[in-house]
């Protein structure tokens, strides 16, 4: 029998090893980071915008009135705050978010139950609802003024064309997330479809609500400055129109952030909101 | 005397026959468990005598009076266990009594003595996420029975639990069903645990969905996990377990059956 024999195996010295690859640790899928290492993410993402906005207006290289420092934005933001102004207009644009937006999830919450609880709600509602909402509510404005005037009902009304749509369709969203068997078992532990509806629908429904009002939230402050940069006496929207008229970037952007705060402020209070009623989920 | 009767029970949905000519009776007090394969239409058959959906022929009867719709009478339980998982342990036991308007120590009592019952006292204040499965079973099991049910329908309720925990559960069961003296239905796809469980075994066959054998359990009242070992309780299993097999295949296969 032939057997072929390899050739002796040369003394050859030990194959170097590499060192491990270190692990990474900011850039792992999914994988949670250090606390510090976030802190300093969270950190850096208002600051760097921040030290370059006060940078270019440093160097004087953009004008003032096409970039104010953030120095003259402040003082603008403290004077309309000193003469009340910036409170009044505040306060006429959240009234009409109140008022339009309120109005939005009066119609919605209903609609959306319907549409996500019954077949027969989602064949009658869906339809109209889904269409509806491709239509710009911007483009309601010229034909809004002629119905209502230039008033704020008009506002009101941008505003609730503006959310209503979205916040149904994502108010059945969360309806339809309901179980089936949890809806099932309430039958056979005795429960009437209206206590079906009140005690097992809607509390398991309500963190998903409140999330869309969250999410409508924002669309709602969009609309408002729109409505008001048409139209309008007060409201921050309106300032901004009228700062740019004499050319004062600085107090637009002092009502600009303005808006934000507000707007992260509103975004807060739903998520705790929100938080505390589904601390079940 | 007996309590649930099923008379030529069918379902079909379109040209499909999921459930064919049923007939079964159930007896007060009685421990019966459904066995079947997958597509044998044990879980439909379930919730048409819950009354979640009507037959499309045949008679369904609870106490002599027709089944016309869900209720009380016939507690629930699904495999998922369906918790309200927005309310605490307590409260989902409390649910049923809370629709009867029940004044609210009286609540207190009953279901006080349910959770004890069920071993779910110090877990009261629990919400059904910090559970583990077979907690929350034992809190879907605790609510259908605060509602006093003629019989109590068990859709594979141990289905989605491990091997340990589902035992735990199978004895827990056979305690609750002596203590309370409920009459018990439970579909399962689990031989050991039908034969372990039920006076009585039924087997139905698949495609369409029939009652293919009815066999009594001839095994102590009291047992506990040793009885698996048993050998009259082995020959019974082969026996049923062959059943299953032999008409798991549609009927239009033809597949010896062994005696």
């Amino acid at each position: 029998m032939n057997t072929v024999t390899a050739p002796a195996r040369p003394a050859l010295a030990q194959l170097p090893r590499r060192k491990p690859a270190r692990p990474v640790r900011l850039w792992v899928l999914r994988a949670p980071i250090s606390r510090r290492a976030r802190v300093v993410l969270m950190v850096c993402s208002v600051l760097v915008p921040l030290v370059a906005w006060v940078a270019v207006a440093a160097t004087g290289v953009v004008s003032e009135s096409f970039l104010p420092s953030p120095a003259a934005v402040v003082s603008a933001g403290w004077e309309m705050a000193q003469s009340g102004q910036l409170a009044t207009d505040t306060w006429a644009s959240v009234q009409r978010i109140l008022i339009g937006f309120g109005l939005a999830i009066v119609v919605s919450t209903p609609l959306g139950l319907a549409m996500g609880s019954f077949q027969a709600g989602q064949a009658l509602f869906e339809p109209i609802v889904g269409l509806l909402r491709y239509l710009p509510a911007s483009a309601f404005i010229p034909l809004l003024t002629i119905w209502l005037g230039i008033g704020e009902p008009s506002k009101w009304m941008l505003l609730f064309i503006g959310t209503v749509f979205f916040n149904t369709l994502m108010t059945a969203d969360a309806v339809r997330q309901v179980p089936r068997a949890l809806i099932d078992v309430s039958y056979t532990l005795g429960a009437r479809r209206g206590e079906v509806l009140r005690k097992v629908v809607v509390p398991h429904a309500l963190p998903g609500m409140i999330d869309a009002v969250r999410v409508n939230a924002a669309a709602a402050w969009n609309f408002v400055v729109v409505a008001e940069l048409i139209n309008s006496q007060e409201g921050l929207g309106y300032r901004i129109a009228r700062s740019q008229r004499f050319l004062a970037s600085d107090r637009i952007f002092a009502v600009l952030i303005v808006i934000a705060v507000i707007g992260l402020a509103i975004d807060i209070l739903l998520r705790v909101l929100r938080d505390r009623i589904g601390r079940w989920v | 005397m007996t309590l649930l009767s099923l008379t030529g029970v069918g379902m079909r949905y379109g040209g499909f026959t999921a459930l064919d000519d049923i007939s079964l009776e159930v007896a007060a007090g009685e421990f019966v468990c459904l066995v079947g394969a997958s597509g044998s239409g044990k879980s439909t058959l379930l919730s048409l005598i819950a009354g979640l959906t009507m037959p499309t022929s045949g008679f369904i009867a609870l106490s002599g009076t027709p089944v016309t719709g869900p209720g009380p009478d016939r507690g629930l339980v699904f495999q998922s266990g369906a918790v309200y998982p927005f309310r605490t342990v307590e409260r989902n036991v409390a649910f049923g009594l809370e629709l009867l308007g029940l004044p609210k120590a009286e609540q207190q009592r009953r279901v006080d003595w349910y959770l004890a019952e069920t071993g779910l006292t110090a877990l009261r204040g629990k919400l059904p996420k910090q559970l583990s499965g077979g907690q929350r079973q034992r809190v879907a099991i605790a609510r259908a029975l605060a509602c006093e049910p003629e019989v109590l329908l068990l859709d594979e309720p141990f289905g989605a639990l491990d091997v340990q925990t589902k035992e735990d559960m199978q004895l827990f069961i056979r305690r609750v069903w002596q203590d309370t003296g409920t009459t018990v239905l439970m579909v399962t796809h689990d031989v050991e645990e039908a034969v372990f469980l039920g006076q009585r075994v039924v087997v139905l066959a698949c495609d369409p969905g029939r009652v293919a054998a009815d066999l009594p359990v001839d095994l102590p009242m009291d047992r506990d996990l040793t009885v698996k070992r048993a050998p009259a309780f082995l020959e019974l299993r082969a026996r049923v377990e062959d059943q299953v097999r032999a008409f798991h295949h549609s009927s239009a296969e033809p597949f010896a059956a062994q005696p």
